[in-house]
């Protein structure tokens, strides 16, 4: 297991460089590229992050390469996307396309009408219902994102004890996180998961789940809150019941307040966190905007693994000026 | 409830209506007893002292905004926008505070400072509705559905799209305003009976409160007795504002943060709770006791979902669905 986790950190840590080695003044590459961003609206903590580092790439890149025009759209809904697309083929005269599209389903056609147009399409976390209307794929590893926690919990556990564990909204993301977690679980009969509600994400629902977690169940031994934002609910639960036999709180996406909470080490019930960073938004628009000034394509599926988050890597995982 | 019709034609009918109205009037009342039995034979922690603080403490929130909204719907009025502006005051009140305290002022001086812009900003939220569905003549589930765009927009600009969260120190100096207790009943309950009862008294015992029944009766009647129908309307908007503000108040201690999720959907429990406590949706009648027998009922169903595994988790909102209608059919009129 530990080795898994380095070897996840190790690819991490190439990918980071790889970008880093790329040359900056791409002097070998007159083409001129008009690359458009369509990704949600800032309303919650997480897209806000998205959008924060679609706007980052943008500076950075145009700045990198006077040859890139980067236009970022964003969308309340999965229509207003649509709409922003056509809007991106026609008004901005876009040749290259990174989409984090609202819904799966809905979006599918208008991105296949796009590149049938013989615009080159990056599709970011949430896959197109039919492949063939995407270029590559750039997402973020949610079945790391289930079996990370479980595995660090499964050995700090001992192999033994009861677990609660809240789920986000119910979402095909949502479903391989929790598929994951409790395939690890299986390995190990001793651990019990009591139960598994939605507390969609949000840190009052996730608060009035933990209440009644806390009421039901006599002995919790560690909560899978899944969620940062759902971490600190369940925390603020925890401190009003004033329970101590709950170890660990495990959270997830490495909001930074927490991984700040971690790095000071200010809570003794946070003791790792797993990454899921908003910044995959920076990597697909760097990754896709470099590969189409080079003339070259991307690889068909890249994965931006999650890895594992403890006192001692957090600071590499501390971005104060992002939202989230 | 409105009284039991005179009908001397039929007396005997009569009489057996009022008593068929008067069950029905309980309705509200009926579910939550079934409820709670049915919530005792599936947990037995479910009819423990704790369990129920904690149920009608998180019920403080949408029980203080539906109270508001009871009068603004018994005046024939709707108010979409009290999630997101109850966010917004969050999120404002959070930032003053956070202000305030490198200025050197003492914490509990901030957070009284910080109660008080709470409770004047959603006055005047309130006052800005009242006057632009009076004055402006724009029918409130516009003015309001425009306010609730613009109220969650502003929060997430202020936010940066992130969460604005209360200094630790203020945070420590505010908790007991939820997770206080006084003879040990939370705070957030006896702040909820207290506004309860305040609207009670208004609605059932003030020239005010009448005028709002009648305005909601009859627009046009109650302007042809001298009623100042612009007044006591912009006042009801006012009031709920204020119901706002108050709850806002319970909120902020509880995580000591406000993020663009804040609030989400308050507005249709909040209307549910009015609707399922037996006040017409159309106006004219409604009680506060209803209404909080409503809110009580609608967070008791969640809460016993927490509690057991009976049903799939993704049937939960369908449970409350079911209630709802299950309710409202109980406490039905006759046409």
């Amino acid at each position: 297991m530990k080795t898994r986790i380095r070897v996840l950190a190790l690819a991490a840590a190439a990918t980071v460089a790889a970008f880093g080695t790329v040359p900056l003044h791409a002097q070998t590459a007159p083409k001129q590229v008009n690359l458009g961003v369509a990704i949600p609206a800032a309303t919650h903590a997480f897209t806000a992050g998205v959008v924060f580092w679609a706007n980052q790439a943008k500076k950075d890149l145009e700045k990198a390469h006077p040859n890139l025009k980067v236009t970022v759209k964003t969308a309340s809904g999965a229509p207003e996307q649509a709409n922003q697309l056509q809007d991106l083929l026609t008004a901005n005269k876009i040749d290259t396309l990174v989409i984090f599209p609202f819904e799966s389903a809905a979006l599918t056609k208008p991105v296949a009408q796009a590149k049938a147009k013989g615009v080159y399409v990056t599709v970011v976390d949430r896959g197109l219902t039919d492949t063939s209307a995407q270029d590559a794929y750039v997402s973020g590893d949610n079945t790391a994102f289930g079996r990370i926690p479980a595995e660090y919990l499964a050995k700090a556990l001992g192999g033994k004890g009861n677990i609660v564990a809240l789920r986000g909204i119910p979402t095909t993301i949502d479903n391989e996180r929790m598929d994951a977690f409790t395939a690890v679980m299986k390995k190990y009969p001793d651990i019990k998961i009591l139960d598994a509600k939605h507390g969609n994400w949000n840190r009052d629902d996730a608060f009035k789940v933990m209440q009644d977690y806390l009421t039901r169940f006599k002995q919790i031994d560690a909560v899978w809150a899944a969620d940062d934002d759902m971490a600190v609910g369940v925390l603020k639960a925890i401190e009003q019941a004033k329970r101590n036999d709950i170890k660990i709180v495990f959270g997830g996406a490495g909001m930074k307040e927490m991984v700040k909470t971690l790095m000071d080490g200010t809570n003794p019930l946070i003791q790792a966190n797993v990454s899921y960073s908003p910044k995959f938004m920076y990597d697909a628009i760097k990754l896709t905007a470099e590969a189409r000034l080079r003339g070259e394509k991307l690889p068909a599926n890249t994965i931006i693994p999650s890895v594992l988050i403890t006192k001692e890597n957090a600071k590499q995982f501390y971005f104060p000026d992002s939202p989230f | 409830m409105p009284p039991a019709r005179t009908d001397t034609q039929a007396p005997s009918r009569a009489a057996w209506a009022g008593q068929w109205d008067r069950l029905h009037g309980y309705g509200p009342v009926v579910g939550l007893v079934l409820l709670c039995i049915a919530g005792a034979l599936l947990n037995s922690d479910f009819a423990t002292v704790d369990n129920a603080m904690n149920v009608l403490t998180r019920t403080a929130f949408i029980g203080i905004i539906a109270v508001g909204m009871c009068f603004v719907i018994i005046s024939g009025g709707i108010d979409l926008s009290v999630g997101s502006m109850a966010a917004l005051i969050a999120g404002c009140m959070i930032l003053l505070m956070n202000a305030l305290l490198p200025r050197g002022w003492a914490p509990l001086a901030v957070v009284a400072a910080g109660m008080a812009f709470a409770l004047l900003l959603g006055a005047s939220f309130g006052l800005a509705h009242g006057l632009l569905i009076t004055r402006g003549r724009i029918e409130p589930f516009i003015v309001t559905l425009g306010t609730l765009g613009i109220f969650r927009a502003y929060l997430t600009y202020f936010a940066g799209g992130g969460a604005i969260t209360l200094d630790n120190q203020l945070s420590d100096a505010y908790s007991p305003v939820y997770y206080g207790s006084l003879l040990a009943i939370p705070v957030p309950v006896w702040v909820f009976a207290l506004v309860a009862l305040a609207g009670g008294i208004i609605l059932n015992r003030t020239a005010y409160g009448r005028y709002v029944q009648a305005i909601g009766s009859n627009e046009q009647v109650a302007r042809y007795a001298a009623v100042s129908v612009d007044a006591v309307k912009v006042r009801t908007y006012v009031l709920l504002g204020v119901c706002v503000g108050i709850a806002t108040l319970l909120y902020v201690p509880r995580l000591g943060s406000a993020s663009p999720t804040t609030g989400l959907l308050w507005e249709l429990e909040a209307i549910a709770a009015v609707i399922v406590g037996g006040t017409a949706l159309r106006g004219g009648a409604g009680s506060i006791a209803g209404t909080v027998v409503g809110a009580v009922l609608l967070s008791v169903i969640s809460n016993i979902l927490n509690l057991t595994n009976i049903i799939s988790v993704y049937l939960n909102a369908a449970v409350q669905g079911f209630v709802i209608i299950v309710v409202a059919f109980m406490q039905r009129r006759r046409p």
